[in-house]
């Protein structure tokens, strides 16, 4: 997927400039972080949860190839194939040759972010392959031909009005009076057009939530049942997982999938989950013929080692976004790539490097909404710090910013200095602010002042203030 | 917070950390500080040698500055029983990252550790460790409050400036629909990403004009300063101050913020 993460400022400006956005955006805001609200308040042990994902998940990362091992040799065990890939190009070689070998025309998928991340769509249809989302979401934005915007929630930067015109611009055969008067009718649309592509698909792509290294199985969660169809009904499941995936057991998914659904959507449960463990086995009801695992780093073993490993606990929940106040300021399509929201912004600029994602970890007021929500506590403000430091020792922070910053540390490293300069800066801008209190614009503050007055100084700073008292005797 | 009780013997010796836009733009809000802390029995000084606790350079990736700044907070504020200020976010600073900077460093990180155990903000200060559950103001008004993020989230107030307030004679307190969310500020986040902040600035906005008050409090002046500048570019006239400002009964002594005397 091409990023447009280096243009976020004016993806930001473009974003906030669209009503529709704006209107999809205010819908569905307060939604998400109440239902969470619920889900938690009716769980008690929701804290120490949280406490036990993030220590599994540190145990994997701590001991990362002996669960990858132990769950390929598993999976090999049950009938399927892992291919393991180190880049994205190897991932889309991999899940190509599947599809040729299968002679697919049609292939059904899942919702999975790493698809995304491959941009396999794309390459599957420059082969002369059709490849069909079939979550409902994707379903819609595929014949938009847009990109997720959530990655639990892809269309959830579009209205029902959108929904409606998408339907009538791409379902030809779709009578003019037909109504779309609430969600069902959509539904409806929705599922007559998939259930041709379920029964025609040849092979079927889904993510997953989790692998399960004692087990060799792949896990999948979803509202919809899409996934269950994509995968049981063609003759070939290819699982698309990033390395980040595995965990050690059975009972380890079974605590994940506690604290999964209730971050994300505040189900206890979602609808429907999953578990496949190799292809079908000759006393088998259904299933695949053949089950293979793309397994896929592209740049995550870098962050092994460096003070991102942390990122690494994610399971996707979405539950940063859901409650991050800029997130629901420019929406998801602001963030430029794949992933957007808190967990994008530390995600990203490892992924395809900080030179392009640069803005993403700055776009932060660093108000820890996100980690006090986060199932596995990932620490995301501090690693958003972290991009920036290694922004600011490679130089590349805007220049501007970085010798006014130069120039404030001089003065503050010298209390003297600083007292004589505060004590100049208070006067002006007091006087500036004579008989107001503020001023509305001033140049060298210019993006305060664009939306904002400043609120100018009392004059006298404290520490002259608080000297003058003591000369007098009032202290 | 687990601060066993000072001696009675002997009054607290507490340091105060103006915090540098206390000292720029609002030195009442550090004069209102002492006087709380003088109620509450304690022996306040203010170490010459503080400018900023560093978190500009900090949030700006600039490990060196922010880690030579926290040095010479270090030393300017050694030996006291504490180091209370009037800023969540300068306050957590101080006790929630200071001894990362020094990971390098054996000798200096004890100093911070035992720096930032003995760092508090201030409302959090009179009502945990020293036990304050009235102050002896009056404010005639309904006010809403703004939790300001350090605040809640890193440092845990949330009851106790609310439990300050309703002891102040003739304050009413209505809460926002969501005073828990950033105002936008987010330091030099309002003018690298002017757009955005100014977005999420209106919504606060929003959100206080709806409570009907006609005071707009909160314990950090960043956000104070944010939210004030919008609500004066709407016209409002919502009067925002410091929280100390109010509890310390010296809303006398200065103009609102973004108010002109008079």
């Amino acid at each position: 997927m091409l990023a447009t993460s280096p243009a976020f400022k004016q993806n930001v400006k473009g974003a906030l400039a669209d009503a529709s956005l704006q209107k999809a955006l205010a819908f569905t805001r307060p939604s998400f972080a109440g239902k969470r609200t619920a889900a938690v308040a009716a769980l008690p042990e929701f804290e120490q949860l949280r406490d036990v994902g993030r220590d599994i998940k540190n145990h994997v990362l701590a001991n990362l190839d002996f669960y990858l091992e132990t769950w390929s040799a598993n999976v090999e065990k049950s009938g399927g194939i892992v291919h393991w890939c180190s880049t994205a190009d190897d991932a889309r070689a991999a899940v190509l040759a599947i599809c040729q070998k299968a002679g697919a025309k049609t292939v059904t998928k899942g919702k999975s972010m790493i698809s995304e991340e491959l941009a396999i769509n794309d390459h599957l249809e420059k082969h002369g392959i059709e490849p069909v989302e079939t979550d409902l979401g994707e379903y819609i934005l595929q014949l938009r031909k847009e990109p997720p915007s959530h990655i639990i929630a892809p269309a959830f930067h579009l209205n029902r009005e959108d929904w409606e015109e998408s339907f009538r611009a791409s379902h030809t055969d779709l009578p003019e009076d037909r109504v779309f008067g609430e969600r069902r009718d959509i539904l409806t649309e929705a599922r007559k057009k998939l259930r041709e592509k379920f029964l025609a698909a040849d092979v079927g792509i889904t993510g997953a939530n989790f692998l399960i290294a004692e087990t060799g199985s792949s896990v999948i969660v979803t509202n919809e049942g899409n996934g269950d169809l994509t995968q049981t009904l063609p003759r070939v499941h290819i699982v698309l997982a990033s390395i980040e995936k595995v965990i050690p057991t059975l009972e380890d998914a079974c605590t994940f999938l506690r604290l999964l659904a209730r971050s994300a959507t505040g189900q206890d449960m979602s609808v429907y989950t999953t578990f496949s463990t190799g292809a079908r086995r000759p006393a088998d009801l259904d299933g695949p013929e053949e089950y293979h695992v793309v397994l896929i780093d592209n740049g995550r073993t870098g962050m092994i080692g460096t003070e991102f490993q942390e990122m690494l606990r994610c399971i996707r929940c979405a539950a940063c976004m859901n409650h991050c106040p800029v997130y629901f300021t420019v929406g998801g399509h602001s963030y430029g790539w794949v992933y957007p929201g808190p967990m994008g912004s530390v995600l990203t600029p490892a992924l395809i490097g900080v030179d392009k994602a640069g803005h993403l970890p700055n776009a932060s007021t660093f108000c820890g909404k996100c980690e006090s929500v986060c199932p596995v506590k990932i620490p995301l403000p501090k690693l958003m710090r972290h991009w920036r430091e290694r922004e600011f020792e490679r130089h590349l922070a805007p220049q501007g910013m970085r010798s006014n910053l130069a120039i404030w540390a001089w003065f503050a490293k010298r209390p003297q200095l600083y007292r004589m300069a505060t004590g100049l800066a208070a006067r002006l801008l007091s006087w500036l602010g004579r008989g107001k209190g503020r001023v509305a614009s001033l140049p060298f503050a210019a993006g305060w002042t664009a939306g904002r007055d400043l609120p100018t100084p009392e004059g006298e700073t404290f520490f002259a203030r608080y000297a003058r008292a003591q000369r007098e005797g009032k202290l | 917070m687990s601060q066993p009780a000072p001696p009675p013997s002997r009054r607290p010796r507490v340091a105060l950390f103006v915090t540098c836009l206390v000292d720029l733009h609002r030195p009442t809000v550090g004069f209102a500080a002492i006087r709380l802390l003088e109620q509450a029995g304690c022996q306040v000084e203010v170490p010459r040698a503080q400018t900023c606790c560093g978190q500009p350079a900090y949030n700006a990736g600039d490990r060196a500055t922010a880690r030579d700044l926290a040095a010479s907070i270090l030393d300017a504020f050694s030996g006291y029983d504490y180091i209370v200020a009037p800023s969540g976010s300068c306050a957590g600073m101080i006790s929630h990252h200071f001894s990362g900077l020094f990971d390098n460093d054996p000798q200096q990180r004890t100093r911070a550790e035992a720096l930032q155990a003995k760092t508090f903000e201030l409302i959090a200060f009179l009502t945990d460790v020293i036990k304050i559950t009235t102050v002896p103001a009056v404010y005639q008004g309904t006010a809403t409050y703004h939790d300001s993020c350090s605040g809640l989230r890193e440092l845990g107030l949330k009851s106790q400036p609310r439990a300050l307030l309703a002891s102040v004679s003739g304050l009413a307190l209505k809460e926002m629909v969501e005073p828990e969310t950033c105002c936008g500020f987010g330091g030099t986040f309002c003018v690298k990403y002017p757009d955005i902040s100014t977005r999420m600035v209106s919504d606060k906005t929003r959100d206080i004009a709806a409570t009907g008050a006609d005071t707009l409090l909160a314990g950090d002046l960043g956000c104070l300063l944010n939210m004030a500048g919008r609500l004066k570019r709407e016209g409002s006239p919502i009067k925002v101050r410091h929280i100390a400002e109010v509890l310390a009964g010296m809303t006398n002594d200065t103009p609102p913020i973004g108010e002109a005397r008079g």
